[in-house]
């Protein structure tokens, strides 16, 4: 089944994450990363809603049906920009400080917090890339992982480009 | 400036939606709204459980075309009420509910008779409020009201906290709607429409495959008017009874696991299936795989999402049934209706050679779709018909000849066992002056007979035939078709209850028939009484099955006949 990414649009009223997310369970759609937030307009809120279902128009057609869900947008993943922020704290022996910190200097990860036995380090990046890092630390051993889930929009097609920035 | 509380407002906002009637039972949380009732005009029909009060609402809605309205308290009387929202969910029919729920600062701590009502009854809703302000109470109800009614109708459930309904609030005209995620699309576009068109002139054996929609959109004259036009025969769903004249010479009845040959057939057969208000469902279908293989689809339908759901049309058109086909006819307009001769022929030839049959002995015991002709003879097809679930429910759909929409009243999509005697009710309210008659199995009526004492009380002389067969029937014929005739739960006696003491205990008219001879006899009884509601008990053939049959999910080429072609 593939992966799909949704950039929904909602009013910003109560229940609507509960209204979603159910809607989603009871047809059948599996729900890989859901992230939410306010947007510019305070009365709206933005989802990022990745699904794996082999087809998106059935799920695109019954989100609709959601009397608060306003505009889907399904984002190809070729062409837009996404972001997910992971926190991932690592044993960190005194002797593997120095090793961890090139793979972070690499990914622009930033510690933010450092203990005699581990290491935190916040990566922000696209999926892919956060997922590299995960591999590459994996064998000093993992104590904790969370990550945001996906964010995403698409890319400005219409304007100009003046300057493929980050 | 005046204040009135938020369940003065509840009410005065009904009123001004045009609300004459609330079946419902108060309780606890919705006590404030049952004092403001009394000084209003709206008649509240005092059900005795609320499964009965959301059934008579949905019955209501069925008939009038109206939006339906139930009123119950919090708790076990919002669980109570989840069926009726479900059923009216999936057939798409207009109804608010409302909701008393405890005071807002109790919500969260399992109050005395919490229960998270919004929760529970978001899938089975198109839309529901849980209001934390009575100054939200004019928008609210405006809003519930226009998504029960518009698009593709449904529930809308509002919940209102004790303290929101004894709030205080100065009253307001509704504000003018806002639902910029909510903007059903009425109007078909124009390409589809001509893409259709050509599909429908290119066509040799189409098939017109029309359900609910048509009766929700009253699209049934333009319905007619297209079929002459294009000459093109029908088949009703389930759901879409009534929505052209059963005697029509172009009328092929109901398709489906129950449905005639012919319906079936020409279906299978076709090469072009125009859908309109249907959802291809399965009970339709059967294995949609092997399901009309031939034909090229024009499915149109008001609700986007049950275009392609099944099956991938060839042309897809959003919008309402009826401006469907008057774009469609407008289209049409002015050409000759194609000869047709050939597939006009085939069609006609099964009709006479694969009738509905049964086979009523005079001395034998009564057949039940005797009860349906000689009731639907002796009580005409003006008659609002409504029925319950099961085999009776099937028998009721073939053989009774439907001649106009709304007229047939049932729990298609949900299937929901005990529909029968509320949803009547709540069509009689709807409709004093029409006769209602309920065809209702043993099985059903027990599930909730007790309305009949609302009806008794509130003086709604509805009728109720019972076929009596001691059994849940349906149940018994997939047991004995599909499980080597190991019958399991499905008996339940003929003797009791005694329909006549039953009914007569709860102030109807208690009538009963037990052979061919009484069928007649009792149905002109019954018909003769109209101050009272009457119960007629038949006592029916334990052991008929329904024919024509296509097992679940079975391709409909295989339809059987009948008992003889069992395999
Ligand atoms: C609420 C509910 N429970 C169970 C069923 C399953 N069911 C479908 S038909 C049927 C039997 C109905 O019996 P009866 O009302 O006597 O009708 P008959 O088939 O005998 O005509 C049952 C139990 C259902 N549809 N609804
Ligand atoms: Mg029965």
């Amino acid at each position: 089944m593939s992966q799909h990414i949704l950039s929904v649009l909602v009013e910003n009223k109560p229940s609507v994450l509960a209204r979603i997310s159910s809607l989603l369970a009871r047809r059948g759609f599996n729900i890989h990363s859901m992230a939410v937030g306010p947007t510019a307009d305070e009365g709206m809120s933005r989802m990022t809603i990745v699904v794996d279902a082999p087809e998106m128009e059935q799920v695109k057609k019954q989100l609709h049906k959601l009397v608060n869900v306003v505009r889907i947008t399904e984002l190809d993943p070729q062409t837009s920009l996404e972001r997910e922020i992971m926190l991932i704290r690592v044993s960190a022996a005194p002797g593997k400080r120095g090793e961890l910190l090139e793979i972070g200097t690499i990914f622009k990860a930033t510690v933010i917090d450092v203990s005699t036995a581990s290491m935190c380090f916040q990566v922000i990046g696209e999926p892919r890339k956060i997922n590299d890092f995960v591999e590459l630390v994996r064998p000093y051993g993992i104590v904790e992982l969370v990550k945001s889930g996906r964010i995403a929009m698409g890319r400005d097609t219409k304007t100009r480009k003046l300057r493929a920035i980050g | 400036m005046s204040t009135m509380s938020g369940a003065r407002a509840l009410i005065t906002a009904l009123e001004h939606e045009g609300v004459e009637v609330v079946f419902g039972v108060p309780g606890g949380a919705i006590l404030p709204a049952y004092d403001p009732i009394l000084d209003s005009p709206i008649r509240h029909i005092l059900a005795r459980h609320e499964q009965g009060a959301g059934h008579m609402a949905e019955g209501y809605a069925w008939a009038t075309g109206r939006v339906g309205v139930a009123m119950v308290t919090s708790g076990p009387a919002a669980t109570n009420l989840v069926t009726p929202l479900a059923d009216a969910l999936v057939d798409s029919v207009p109804m608010v509910a409302i909701t008393g729920q405890v005071a807002t600062h109790a919500v969260g701590n399992d109050a005395f008779q919490e229960a998270y009502t919004t929760g529970i009854t978001m899938p089975a809703t198109k839309h529901n409020y849980y209001v934390t302000d009575p100054r939200e109470i004019p928008d609210v109800v405006r809003e519930a009201f226009h998504i029960a009614a518009t698009g593709r109708p449904g529930p809308v459930l509002i919940d209102l906290p004790k303290d929101v309904l004894n709030g205080e609030m100065v009253w307001h005209k509704p504000a003018k709607l806002s639902l910029p995620g909510y903007r059903p699309t009425v109007d078909a576009h124009p390409r589809p429409i001509k893409d259709a068109i050509k599909l429908v002139e290119a066509s040799e054996r189409p098939v017109l495959y029309v359900g609910g929609g048509i009766i929700k959109a009253y699209a049934h004259r333009e319905l007619l008017r297209f079929a002459e036009a294009t000459r093109i025969p029908v088949v009703t769903t389930l759901m879409g009874r009534g929505a052209i004249p059963d005697d029509h010479p172009l009328a092929l009845g109901m398709p489906g696991m129950h449905g005639n040959y012919t319906a079936v057939t020409a279906m299978q057969q076709a090469d072009l299936l125009i859908a309109i208000g249907v959802r291809f469902d399965d009970r339709v279908t059967g294995n949609p795989a092997t399901f009309a293989p031939g034909a090229r689809i024009i499915h149109a339908d008001v609700d986007p999402a049950e275009i392609g759901k099944v099956r991938v049309p060839d042309v897809p058109i959003v919008g309402d049934a009826r401006k469907v086909l008057e774009e469609l006819l407008s289209k049409w307009d002015g050409r000759d209706a194609p000869e047709r001769r050939e597939w006009l022929d085939t069609v006609a030839a099964w009709q006479r050679d694969y009738p509905l049959r049964y086979n009523q002995h005079p001395d034998g015991p009564i057949k039940p779709q005797y009860v349906v002709e000689e009731l639907n003879r002796l009580a005409g097809s003006d008659t609002i018909l409504v029925s319950g679930v099961g085999q009776h429910q099937m028998w009721a759909s073939q053989y009774w000849k439907f001649t106009e929409p709304r007229k047939w009243i049932n729990s298609g999509g949900l299937g929901t066992m005990g529909f029968a005697v509320p949803a009547a009710i709540g069509a009689k309210v709807g409709r004093p002056d029409e006769q209602v008659y309920a065809i209702d199995g043993d099985g059903c009526f027990q599930m909730t007979p007790q309305e009949l004492i609302t009806a008794s009380a509130e003086g709604i002389p509805i009728k109720v035939a019972v076929f009596n067969n001691g059994a849940h029937g349906m149940v018994k014929q997939w047991q004995n078709l599909f499980y080597g005739g190991r019958l399991s739960a499905v008996d339940l006696g003929k003797d009791f209850p005694d329909y006549v003491k039953l009914a007569d205990a709860m102030g109807c008219v208690g009538l009963r028939a037990d052979t061919p001879e009484e069928v007649g006899p009792a149905i002109e009884k019954s018909l003769a009484i109209d101050d009272r509601p009457v119960v007629v008990q038949f006592v029916t053939d334990s052991e008929e099955m329904v024919f024509p049959m296509v097992p679940a999910g079975g391709s409909n080429d295989d339809i059987i006949l009948s008992r003889e072609d069992l395999p």
